[in-house]
């Protein structure tokens, strides 16, 4: 079984989504988490929520869904987090410069496409290469920044902290920031299909496969998850200067990049990449400390003690006699 | 019209999607969109109209309607549609010769068809083909159970016999014309690869469907538009319009000039001359309209030409007016508002100054070289006026031409004209001259079938547009004998005495005024008589003749200037003289109309060289008085108005079966919520 706290977040998560639709007016808000911790479990779906004062009076004023989606980006950016405001900063932070990678890229693309001939297709096929190359390329040099930025961060907040530790988990932050990467790859790729998906016809009258909105899904699906994952690889690698690692990142990403050239070839594209994900998922998982041991443990349904309360206990003057 | 001007199409439905600006640079249809659909380009709707009482036309749902294609080509095809087809509801594609009424009733009285897109029939029907009514103009003309009743509602005289009357019925689907061969190939190819029934089952998905889009504003009828648009006005800050009435203007000329800005002498006489120059279809702004209207206002735009010339015209006791009725079609929108401009003094003349009256309608398919003329049976009987005198003119003139006038019988009513609003208000004597005796000779009256080769123009091959606008066709003789009888017995009524013989139409002008007004009316003559910045009025489509609600057409246009060609004079006045008449001395602001033309190209250069022209071409309002005096249900005055409308168009694409719908779905899901899926698995 997960532990208490995993449990509280699903929880919390599940019954945040539920509620949007909700009427606020069953919803406790409280600032307790100890009350926190009791009602999540006993009043589902009517929760209470872990809401700083701001939003609480958001909440009262009727505003519900606006507060909930918040506090679904804070969940969906900082599962195992406990300082949810900071993560989803960060993820904004993050996929803030995914979308500067791209628009530089775009821009060198358009510049050389209204330099060069625009008749001479091969020219202009080969430019679209270059483009998605340079692409590639500009996204892994904005995510080593991005790790540059959050090493001066977390020195920056280890500083001013009370116990000289970091509040932020760097292993967290490279999970967080390959996620919002992903994210924001993702919706970028996906939202211009599925705005024309919502029309009434599919594609396929010129002959194309009708395949096309299932695959763009998939596609989409997976460089997601390769985001996510190589946001993992490479902050590991980066903090353990394994140069090797950001390499294979690096090829990996262009190597996905380039399969999607064999489109609309979808089988000789789609297995490979599920094919790289499936790898980059299993080496991000050993990167982040995970083990067969620890998949065992969580297999097998055990409970943990509360550690927080034999902590408590632990540290509790004993009574003198 | 269309609710909001130009261009409405904004840069797709995603609020992302200027991430193709970054792609592409422009904005019009990303590469997915033109994977998916392919729009049709060339296609005409059917709108609805509406009178007093009741709607006519089309409507689609408010985003279009949708359904499998099937091609319809001979009456079996149907059964498929209406029984047997498994994936209803269907879009029709049908084959032009199908379209009639037998058909059209079979298709509005079930749920299972979307909407309908006819092809065009080449060549034209054979049996003809007609969507007017069989009675044209019912109610609004003379005959009434007060006047004539024997006469009315077509009991003698059944004017258009073809008519099916498609045109004034209402449809719940919309109907489509697609003009482009090439582009109802496409549509047929796209249904022979993927909807043919394949050994007796349905066809597999995906299938080839089509959307058409034509939502209409306005319903029910003229009354309840109006007011809904009153309402707009008073309440709404951004007021809605949902309907609008045809309107546009009449042109009028006549032979000496008059001062315009005071009412004429009563004892002043005047002849009418007048025809209409609209026609209309099935189909919005699709009317050639070559014999219903275009061969008869050629005719009378020659027999001006002609009169002018004369020699002696000033000295003519009697003045003629020529007038140019729009919106005829739509139960006499500019005759009836001219008749009512001259009852309520707002009109130069008054009924009292007409002395006779001569109309011209549909001229160009005479039999052999009879000329029949028709003249109101009840004021023959009530005769007090001298009937006579117009037609011994004309047989007079018809001497020596080839042309033989004769007379219908007596007791035949007159046919549907703007003679008969005249006669609603006043008795005027007058004749009405046409080619046909009792029904019409035109067997596409008020269609889209009404053109040149109708009236059986005909060019030779390999001519260039210059030679073509120059070559004399059969056609054009044939209305120059019509013209030059007209011009001289209008001579003689208006009191001529000399000889006639002088005073002949030219062919060459009317075979020029056929090209520019029934094929292009982007022609070197069309551009060297306009004002420099009307230019962009000639277009390099086929010319359509439709009264329309904004103004004025095209049509009025042209027919002003070049009227103001063929009757006007070349004064030696300069830009700013010919643009501001009422600063030059001698110019005679009211009697004369001044136009600053942008003249003919020169042959070695490519700059015009305008000139100014004087004339006494004149517009005059056409908007039914029932507007005026807002009487929505009128039935006494014309009542039609147009429906507004935002977008109208069509495309096809392949439609999926609905499981692989339900697997896009979760597809979608999927990818979405695949982040979801990752926060809930355990990561230290």
């Amino acid at each position: 079984m997960w532990p208490r706290e995993r449990k509280e977040d699903f929880c919390l998560q599940i019954c945040l989504i539920f509620s949007c639709a909700l009427p606020r007016a069953d919803c406790h808000v409280s600032h307790d988490s100890h009350q926190t911790a009791n009602s999540t479990t006993k009043n589902f779906p009517c929760c209470t929520c872990d809401l700083e004062p701001r939003q609480t009076t958001a909440a009262a004023d009727g505003s519900a869904c606006h507060s909930c989606m918040i506090l679904n980006l804070r969940i969906l950016s900082a599962s195992a987090a406990r300082v949810p405001c900071l993560s989803s900063l960060f993820s904004l932070c993050r996929a803030f410069f995914w979308l500067v990678s791209l628009l530089l890229a775009s821009l060198i693309w358009f510049i050389l496409v209204h330099l060069s001939d625009q008749g001479n297709a091969r020219l202009q096929y080969g430019l679209l290469v270059f483009g998605a190359a340079v692409s590639v390329l500009l996204q892994e040099a904005f995510r080593f920044a991005y790790f540059k930025l959050l090493k001066k961060a977390d020195e920056g907040l280890a500083t001013i902290s009370e116990d000289g530790r970091s509040p932020i988990s760097l292993k967290q932050m490279a999970y967080v920031s390959g996620l919002s990467f992903g994210i924001i790859s993702g919706v970028f790729s996906v939202i211009n299909i599925l705005a024309d998906s919502i029309g009434p016809g599919i594609v396929g009258i010129h002959g194309d496969s009708p395949y096309y909105f299932i695959t763009s899904a998939f596609l989409t699906m997976a460089v997601v998850l390769l985001h996510t994952f190589w946001g993992v690889i490479f902050f590991d690698a980066c903090e353990k200067r394994r140069y090797w690692c950001l390499g294979l990142v690096v090829i990996s990403h262009l190597v996905t990049s380039g399969l999607t050239f064999l489109n609309p070839w979808y089988v000789a594209s789609l297995v490979p990449i599920y094919i790289i994900t499936f790898c980059m998922g299993i080496w991000a998982f050993f990167t982040a400390g995970g083990s067969f041991h620890n998949i065992l443990k969580c297999l097998s349904c055990k409970q943990e003690d509360d550690s927080r309360v034999m902590m408590y206990s632990a540290l509790q003057v004993p009574f003198e006699d | 019209g269309p609710a909001c001007g130009g261009g409405c199409r904004f840069c797709g439905s995603s609020s992302l999607k200027w991430a193709c600006v970054l792609s592409s640079g422009s904005c019009e249809g990303n590469s997915v969109e033109r994977k998916i659909y392919i729009p049709l380009n060339k296609t005409a709707p059917c709108v609805r109209l509406l009178n007093a009482t009741h709607q006519i036309g089309c409507q689609s749902s408010i985003s279009g309607d949708t359904g499998v294609i099937h091609v319809v080509e001979k009456e079996e095809d149907l059964n498929w549609v209406l029984a047997d087809g498994p994936h209803p509801p269907y879009m029709i594609l049908l084959d032009g010769n199908l379209f009639n009424r037998k058909v059209m009733q079979q298709l509005k009285g079930t749920s299972r068809v979307s909407g309908l897109a006819v092809s065009i029939a080449k060549p034209n029907p054979p049996q003809g083909f007609s969507p007017g009514l069989k009675c044209p103009n019912d109610g609004f003309g003379v005959y009434s159970k007060d006047y004539g009743p024997q006469y009315a509602h077509c009991n003698r005289t059944v004017w258009n016999p073809v008519g099916s009357g498609l045109s004034y019925e209402d449809f719940d689907f919309p109907i489509f014309l697609l003009e482009d061969a090439n582009e109802t190939q496409v549509i047929k190819q796209c249904y022979q690869d993927h909807n043919v029934p394949t050994d007796g089952s349905g066809p597999e998905y995906p299938l080839c469907a089509m959307q058409l889009f034509s939502h209409m504003h306005a319903v029910t009828s003229t009354v309840t538009c109006m007011r809904r648009n009153s309402i707009q006005n008073t309440f709404s800050i951004n007021p809605e319009t949902v309907c609008d009435p045809l309107l546009d203007y009449n042109v009028w000329s006549t032979l000496h000039p008059i001062n315009s800005s005071e009412k004429v002498d009563p004892k002043k006489e005047f002849i009418m001359v007048a025809t209409r120059i609209d026609s209309h279809s099935f189909f919005w702004n699709i009317a050639p309209g070559a014999e219903s209207a275009v061969s008869s206002f050629v005719t009378h735009l020659a027999a001006a030409e002609a009169l002018h010339k004369a020699s002696d015209v000033h000295l003519l006791q009697r003045n003629i007016m020529f007038t140019f009725f729009q919106g005829e079609t739509f139960d006499y929108i500019g005759s009836s508002r001219m008749v009512y401009d001259m009852e309520k003094d707002k009109f130069p003349l008054r009924l009292e100054n007409i002395h006779s009256f001569v109309e011209l309608n549909q001229v160009a398919l005479r039999n052999g070289s009879i000329l029949w003329m028709h003249t109101d049976p009840v004021s023959r009987l009530n005769a007090t006026v001298e009937p006579q005198v117009s037609e011994s003119s004309l047989y007079n003139s018809s001497v020596g031409a080839n042309v033989t006038l004769q007379e219908v019988g007596f007791s035949q009513s007159l046919p549907p004209s703007s003679f008969q609003r005249f006669l609603r208000a006043r008795h005027i004597p007058g004749v009405v001259l046409t080619d046909h005796q009792a029904s019409f000779q035109n067997r596409y009256y008020q269609s889209m079938y009404d053109t040149p080769e109708n009236i059986r123009m005909q060019y030779p091959e390999g001519l260039s547009p210059e030679e073509t606008l120059e070559y004399v066709t059969d056609t054009a003789k044939s209305l120059a004998e019509v013209a030059t009888v007209v011009a001289r017995a209008l001579y003689r009524l208006a009191g001529g005495a000399n000889d006639t013989s002088a005073i002949q139409a030219d062919p060459k002008t009317i075979t020029q005024m056929l090209y520019g007004f029934l094929i292009k009316m982007n022609n070197s003559w069309f551009q060297s008589i306009i004002k420099p910045d009307l230019k962009g009025i000639l277009g390099d489509d086929v010319p359509q003749h439709y009264v329309a609600v904004s103004s004025p057409v095209n049509t009025t246009y042209l027919v002003q200037y070049v009227l103001a060609n063929l009757t006007g004079t070349v004064v030696n006045l300069t830009k700013e003289e010919c643009l501001n008449p009422e600063k030059t001395p001698n110019a005679e602001k009211e009697m004369y109309d001044y136009a600053w033309v942008q003249g003919s190209l020169d042959p070695n250069s490519t700059s015009r060289v305008p000139y100014c022209v004087r004339s006494t071409v004149r517009l005059s309002k056409a908007l039914s008085p029932a507007f005026e005096l807002r009487e929505w249900g009128s039935t006494e005055y014309s009542t039609w108005t147009e429906s507004r409308w935002k977008e109208i168009r069509a495309r096809i694409f392949l439609v999926a079966s609905k499981e692989l719908e339900v697997s896009l779905h979760f597809a979608w899901c999927l990818s979405s919520e695949s982040s979801l899926f990752l926060t809930v698995t355990p990561i230290q």
